[in-house]
């Protein structure tokens, strides 16, 4: 099978689910743009017609509720941010609707709706382009936060998170878009709130969520060149989290590096440090988290380069952790503000 | 279907506005007894706009309303012993006892939810409305809102979306003057027509006295029938009037934010006392109104009963319903 880049998977899986369930629309700013999103919904009005997938107006408070309520009567909706920062506006319906309205109720009405949001990072993408809030949407009980991280692993997790009973917040970083991954033969539907195992291994475990999934694979690949064997375990649910997998990994290993595409205070690595402490009492090291300063993203490219972390960063960490006195050459064949050649601005 | 404001119609506004108003009464009377522990804001005074709209509804039609919903709840024949558990937060309640006075629902009604957040519930309604597009019935969605409403961000872009998508989506808003104690002139700029600016948005409005049962009636038959004809959104504009406080069972004339002589002007202009000369009009005698009263009357005390017996919820429903 060829590989195809992660958002034309996103694309074919958005058109899964729309040709299984007639109840699916999508919609969002953009969607039926010549651009589609980054090429995630292109052609899909073409396919379905316009009243299941649309465009709207620059109102993301009121579709988020429009989501809800045509949730309440039957649809399945996907709406779809180009940012998560725009995404803030709907702040109230996502947590005092979709939230609770299953709650509040007495348990008579869910919200089957996947609010999926986009990240940005470098180029430029600065203060309010950038946020990766998985924590914040992770506090509210009632929602799904969903972390995308690999080409193989996105269309099972985006069409889980569409045909869930519950309001999931499906996070897309946008560096992934042009990884290259696999469609699946048959999708799945029940595969949220898993954690997985990429790699076994047993020396540490590193924690990985949304595109630092991707360096923690880079990362354990150097570290095996100094005979440290790595478990990789991605996160892809943050909420609710699968701790069983984390802490049994854990009982093995006895090192954990816990990676965070945000910064670290009141933040997921910090809660995923806290279980492995409330669980594992041998373990070898402290827990190690790598996540960014607590400070908005940088838009001058030379900043950028101070903010975020890489591959480097997670194995200069762990050399430490077991005590191996090495610097390794770093190799990057792009600037540190774009994830490859492809990306050519401006968004 | 013509529908006329005659005998018939006229003795089951009645019937509603009656039982509204209380209802309410006796939530006010009650409260003091510390058994409704949960904020409770009260319909008194703007019983008209939801007990005459509601004729114009049927189990189809969907609702969704604010933190003032009781009428709007009651109107919509939501069950009455389940409104009341669920103030008393006992699981039988509407909402189990997870809800409270602001969180109403009743599905079988079609009353689909009321929202503790000023203007949370209007995109919800026209969401609901979203599958309505093609009702071989002509169902429409209603959302009932407050003057504050009218200055939260969800209310322009809630209407801006009915507008552009064509949405059955029927905007009932009830100026009552005051969001909290704020008046108008400290929200809204002195020149301010909601109705203008409604209509510049693109929903055809329709301004009416909120109390005269008349004018209510005629207003909402041009509303649903506008909504149900042409499957587009349109705004009513109701003027009434909050008699109580603003939350909780008193009145509050004398901590200075309106004066008293605004509210014994509104008073006089009692939309049940309208209701009774509607009656006296269509030569209604007060006996049969006293019965059809009295049945009311009943209905309350039952719905009071079943609350107070009913049970509370088990520890266990805390961490129930989170997720499906």
């Amino acid at each position: 099978m060829t590989k195809i880049p992660m958002s034309e998977i996103i694309n074919k899986t958005i058109s899964q689910a729309m040709r299984d369930s007639e109840k699916v629309i999508c919609f969002g700013l953009g969607v039926t743009d010549p651009k589609g999103v980054f090429g995630t919904t292109l052609n899909l009005e073409k396919k379905f017609g316009s009243n299941r997938v649309f465009d709207v107006p620059a109102s993301e408070n009121a579709l988020t509720g429009f989501a809800i309520g045509a949730s309440l009567n039957s649809s399945i909706p996907i709406l779809t941010h180009q940012r998560l920062d725009f995404a803030l506006l709907s702040v109230d319906q996502i947590i005092n609707s979709a939230a609770k309205w299953l709650y509040m109720f007495g348990g008579q009405f869910n919200v089957p709706i996947t609010i999926r949001m986009i990240i940005g990072r470098g180029w430029g993408q600065g203060p309010t382009h950038s946020q990766n809030l998985q924590s914040v949407f992770s506090h509210i009980p009632g929602l799904k936060v969903v972390s995308a991280s690999t080409p193989d692993n996105v269309a099972n997790l985006l069409y889980s998170s569409i045909f869930d009973p519950n309001p999931v917040i499906f996070l897309e970083h946008r560096w992934l878009h042009n990884s290259f991954g696999k469609f699946p033969s048959k999708l799945k539907k029940n595969e949220l709130g898993k954690c997985q195992i990429l790699k076994k291994g047993k020396d540490i475990t590193l924690i990985g969520l949304s595109y630092m999934t991707l360096e923690c694979i880079e990362a354990a690949k150097i570290l095996s060149e100094f005979k440290i064997n790595a478990e990789i375990i991605d996160l892809k649910t943050v909420s609710p989290l699968d701790q069983k997998t984390i802490i049994s990994s854990l009982k093995k290993t006895r090192r954990a590096l816990v990676t965070d595409t945000s910064n670290n205070f009141c933040g997921i690595s910090s809660t995923v440090a806290s279980i492995i402490y409330q669980n594992i009492n041998n373990l070898k090291n402290k827990v190690e988290i790598i996540s960014l300063p607590f400070c908005p993203e940088p838009t001058s490219y030379q900043l950028v380069k101070h903010f975020y972390n890489d591959r480097y960063t997670i194995v200069d960490k762990v050399l430490k952790m077991f005590k191996i006195n090495k610097k390794i050459k770093r190799i990057r064949s792009v600037k540190p503000d774009v994830p490859g050649d492809w990306f050519k601005g401006p968004f | 279907m013509v529908h006329t404001l005659n005998k018939s119609v006229a003795l089951e506004i009645h019937k509603k506005i009656f039982l509204i108003r209380e209802t309410e009464e006796k939530i006010a009377r009650e409260y003091g007894n510390q058994k409704m522990r949960c904020p409770v804001h009260l319909s008194i005074g703007q019983e008209a706009v939801p007990a005459v709209l509601s004729d114009f509804l049927n189990n189809q039609d969907f609702v969704v309303s604010t933190h003032r919903g009781h009428a709007h709840y009651i109107a919509k024949n939501g069950n009455l012993k389940k409104m009341i558990a669920e103030i008393y937060g006992k699981v039988t309640g509407c909402s189990k006892g997870n809800g409270g006075s602001m969180h109403l629902i009743d599905k079988s009604v079609g009353f689909y939810g009321t929202s503790a957040i000023v203007g949370n519930s209007i995109p919800i309604g026209v969401g609901l409305s979203f599958n309505l597009m093609k009702s071989k019935n002509k169902n429409l969605s209603v959302v009932y809102l407050g003057d504050g409403a009218v200055e939260e961000g969800s209310f322009y872009e809630s209407l801006n979306l009915a507008a552009v998508k064509k949405l059955p989506t029927l905007f009932v808003c009830e100026n009552n003057l005051y969001s909290v104690y704020s008046p108008l002139s400290v929200r809204q700029p002195k020149n301010r027509n909601i109705k203008k600016m409604v209509k510049s948005i693109g929903v055809d409005c329709l301004e009416s006295d909120g109390n005269d049962i008349k004018k209510v009636f005629n207003s909402c038959k041009i509303g649903t029938n506008y909504v149900r004809n042409n499957r587009r959104p349109f705004f009513l504009l109701f003027n009434n009037y909050r008699w109580r406080e603003h939350c909780g069972p008193n009145y509050d004339n004398n901590i200075g934010y309106r004066t008293e002589k605004e509210f014994k002007d509104w008073k006089k202009y009692d939309p049940l006392l309208i209701s009774y000369q509607v009656l006296k009009k269509f030569k209604i005698s007060d006996k049969v109104i006293k019965e059809i009263e009295k049945v009311q009357t009943s209905k309350i005390i039952s719905a009071f009963k079943f609350a107070e017996k009913s049970k509370f919820p088990d520890k266990k429903q805390l961490m129930k319903n989170i997720y499906r």
